[in-house]
């Protein structure tokens, strides 16, 4: 008998009031009880809708079954046929954009809870001793993985899973990308990760650190000296965007990356860290994407008053609806309808206001969201001594500069077909660094569906 | 790990470390930088490579006690190892074609404005270099630059060795005196810098300054480093860390530079005592 309640079962989290003031995770996750009793709400409809918004089709209603029978090993198993990091996507996938949004049970009421559940599954394997895995059986072939993101890592494991010799090399000193680098500790635990990681040495991956390909290494000497049969590129879209207004260059201003970098990688939300970072008292974030909450809510953690100031109104906010939510409870103030024109500093080149002006939104334009148009003699100054700037990112040109023959595009993406094959004979590409700055769940898929691809194109290879 | 191979002291405040890192080693050119941790829970820190020696796989960095981390480097000896080193980071000076360049170094920028000289040197190039520190005890690389350039000039602050004066005094005399330079290279304090450039927009001297602004990854993602050039903002780590002496926006620069002083200051004192702790 499904569990007919119109509601999912609330997501315990941190009080709103209290882990504003910490970097621990807000979500706490379901209890077993919750689990269950919400899995119980999944009609197990026939032609799956939420498998089709699924961008890797996890087998949904499958895996929502065993958990609804507390076989919660067996509902793991289902979900890692088509997922490599479980953990991570049921915390920072759109689901309401994607599995949840097709949910039938969304219709009159609220969606089951696929993310929560996910998030849960994974948890409760990761919390268990795992079973040794036993590295596959090698195939002799080598493959090389540029960059430890989602699509670098999704890429890798698959690869593995197959028998393949997989080498990642990672620019950074650590691991795991946006996942370590950009997305907070509040949001996604770093110990979340570094498991993941671990689970992929345990197939016989490795990892090497400190390499920067197309500066340390080239591609060329992958393919020719070092022996790798086929390349895959994910290095993702790091270079941060900037607004061309003046006074960006002031001190206190900061791209998203750069404020995200301080805290996470560098562990600046650790109080015995070593690594600078202004403490601002008013912070504006500008941008209104999932890395301009991040932002917010990291520099609210820090004790500032923080606004996030937007050129569209609150429905064209493109974070996720969660985050915007989490955000305004945690006491973040939206100001929208809202366009910086200029950063104003003191004496001393400290950014101490910036002049902006108020919009309307006027008509659809090309991606049919209506464009926002200046207000006349709508000019006023918001007081902050900070400027987050979280206007996007494009990919990085490292590698395009060092690899001939690798068509990209005009903004700077690789050209890859839909199974990552790119211009140039053995490489593949996937992720941010063929789409732009996009989701994890997509760059994840990319890295599969290449990881496949390479597979293929190893084996009829002559 | 990255071992440190050798360690040498230059003077009180600059330390020569020469570390195993040869696949940076096989790929070092001068003008190039390298990013380092000391420890786990070390920051990230910049330095351009000093020198390189593609048969043994070793990079050598001279660097300045400024902050924490260079203090705690100070602090480790031949057979400890670095936690991260990763590079040749930065584009390599360009020398292709020039007949006769004058190098001007700073104070540690000396460490940094000596390979370039010495790759000048080699290709056939001839090379006046004048050198600054502030007194006599702070001279590092003397011979070596001597034995790289046709002209050289010691200049100091106080007049404790060599000449007394700026750099800048004794490009002006060289220059006067007609000699005529295809090309200026200079490294050093960023207000050394803005100073020499403004000298040969004088004289119309193409002129080259290298920049290490404040970089936490150094492949273009945080964007800390960035700055104004010709009225564009580059990215020191990807553009450069080379520019147009003539073009760039140096105020704002040594005002970004400024950003953490009071912590760097800080976290500086906060190590020296704890190593002081230790060695009660």
């Amino acid at each position: 008998m499904p569990n007919m309640s119109l509601k999912k079962n609330p997501m315990p989290e941190q009080e709103p009031q209290i882990r504003n003031k910490n970097f621990e995770e807000v979500a706490l996750g379901y209890t077993e009880e919750q689990a269950i009793d919400e899995a119980k709400r999944c009609l197990n409809c026939k032609n799956k809708p939420c498998t089709g918004g699924c961008p890797v089709h996890i087998h949904i209603p499958a895996f929502i079954q065993k958990v609804a029978e507390g076989e919660f090993e067996e509902a793991y198993s289902i979900i890692t046929e088509a997922s490599s990091l479980p953990a991570v996507c049921g915390r920072v996938c759109p689901q309401e954009s994607q599995c949840e949004q097709k949910c039938v049970r969304g219709i009159k009421g609220e969606p089951v809870a696929i993310g929560r559940l996910e998030r849960y599954v994974a948890d409760r394997h990761n919390a268990v001793e795992r079973k040794k895995t036993e590295p596959p059986k090698n195939n002799g072939h080598k493959v090389a993985v540029i960059g430890s993101g989602p699509s670098g890592l999704a890429c890798a494991g698959d690869l593995a899973k197959r028998g393949y010799s997989v080498t990642i090399f990672e620019a950074l000193h650590l691991a795991g990308g946006v996942l370590v680098y950009g997305i907070p500790e509040f949001r996604l635990p770093k110990s979340i990760v570094a498991s993941e990681i671990e689970g992929l040495k345990a197939l016989g991956v490795k990892i090497e650190t400190n390499t920067v390909i197309g500066k340390t290494i080239s591609i060329d000497e992958l393919q020719n000296d070092y022996g790798y049969e086929a390349v895959f590129i994910g290095s993702g879209a790091g270079l941060p965007k900037f607004m061309n207004i003046p006074g960006e260059n002031l001190k206190g201003v900061y791209s998203a990356n750069e404020f995200l970098t301080r805290i996470n990688l560098m562990k600046a939300y650790k109080d015995d860290s070593t690594t600078p970072i202004q403490r601002a008292q008013r912070v504006a974030v500008v941008g209104g994407g999932n890395v301009a909450m991040d932002a917010a809510r990291c520099a609210k953690r820090f004790g500032a008053e923080v606004y996030v100031v937007y050129r569209r109104s609150m429905d064209e906010l493109p974070a996720r609806r969660e985050e915007v939510e989490h955000a305004k409870e945690e006491g973040i103030i939206f100001k929208t309808l809202t366009n910086p024109v200029a950063i104003i500093g003191d004496e001393k080149r400290n950014a101490c206001g910036m002049t902006c002006v108020e919009m309307e939104l006027g008509e659809p334009d090309a991606t049919g969201r209506r464009r926002p148009v200046e207000k006349a003699n709508s000019e006023f100054t918001l007081d902050v001594d900070c400027v987050i700037m979280a206007l996007g990112t494009s990919p990085n040109p490292l590698i395009k500069a060092t690899t001939e023959g690798l068509q990209t595009q005009k903004w700077g993406g690789i050209v890859a077909d839909e199974n990552g094959k790119t211009s140039r004979e053995g490489i593949f590409a996937g992720g941010d660094a063929v789409t732009g700055a996009a989701t994890v769940i997509l760059a994840m898929g990319a890295g599969k569906t290449a990881a496949a691809a390479i597979d293929d194109y190893i084996k009829n290879k002559k | 790990m990255y071992e440190i191979i050798r360690k040498k002291t230059l003077n009180p405040f600059v330390v020569l470390m020469e570390i195993n890192a040869p696949l940076v080693a096989k790929k070092a050119e001068p003008g190039q930088f390298i990013i380092l941790r000391t420890d786990e829970n070390g920051e990230r820190i910049p330095l351009t490579i000093a020198d390189y020696n593609r048969e043994s796989g070793t990079i050598t960095i001279i660097f300045q006690k400024v902050g924490a981390t260079t203090e705690k480097l100070a602090h480790m000896e031949e057979g400890d190892s670095l936690a991260d080193f990763v590079g040749p980071l930065g584009n390599p000076t360009a020398t292709e074609g020039r007949k006769k360049v004058a190098v001007i170094g700073g104070g540690v920028g000396c460490a940094i404005a000596y390979p370039v000289a010495k790759k000048f040197f080699e290709q056939g190039t001839e090379v006046h270099s004048i050198i600054g520190f502030r007194n006599s005890e702070l001279i590092i690389l003397e011979e070596e630059f001597a034995k790289v350039s046709s002209k050289m000039k010691l200049m100091t602050d106080d007049g404790s060795r060599g000449e007394k004066g700026l750099v800048t005094d004794a490009l002006k005399s060289f220059i006067e005196s007609g000699e005529k330079y295809d090309e200026v290279i200079t490294i050093g304090p960023m207000i050394m810098m803005k100073f020499v450039c403004k000298l040969t927009k004088e004289y119309g001297i193409k002129t080259i300054a290298s920049m290490s602004p404040i970089m936490i990854d150094g492949t273009g993602m945080c964007g800390g480093c960035r700055l104004t050039v010709g009225g564009e903002t580059k990215f020191a780590c990807i553009d450069g860390p080379e520019f147009d002496g003539h073009k760039i926006d140096f105020d704002e620069v040594i005002a970004r530079c400024g950003t953490y002083c009071e912590f760097e200051r800080h976290a500086r004192e906060e190590t020296c005592n704890l190593f002081a702790k230790e060695v009660k």
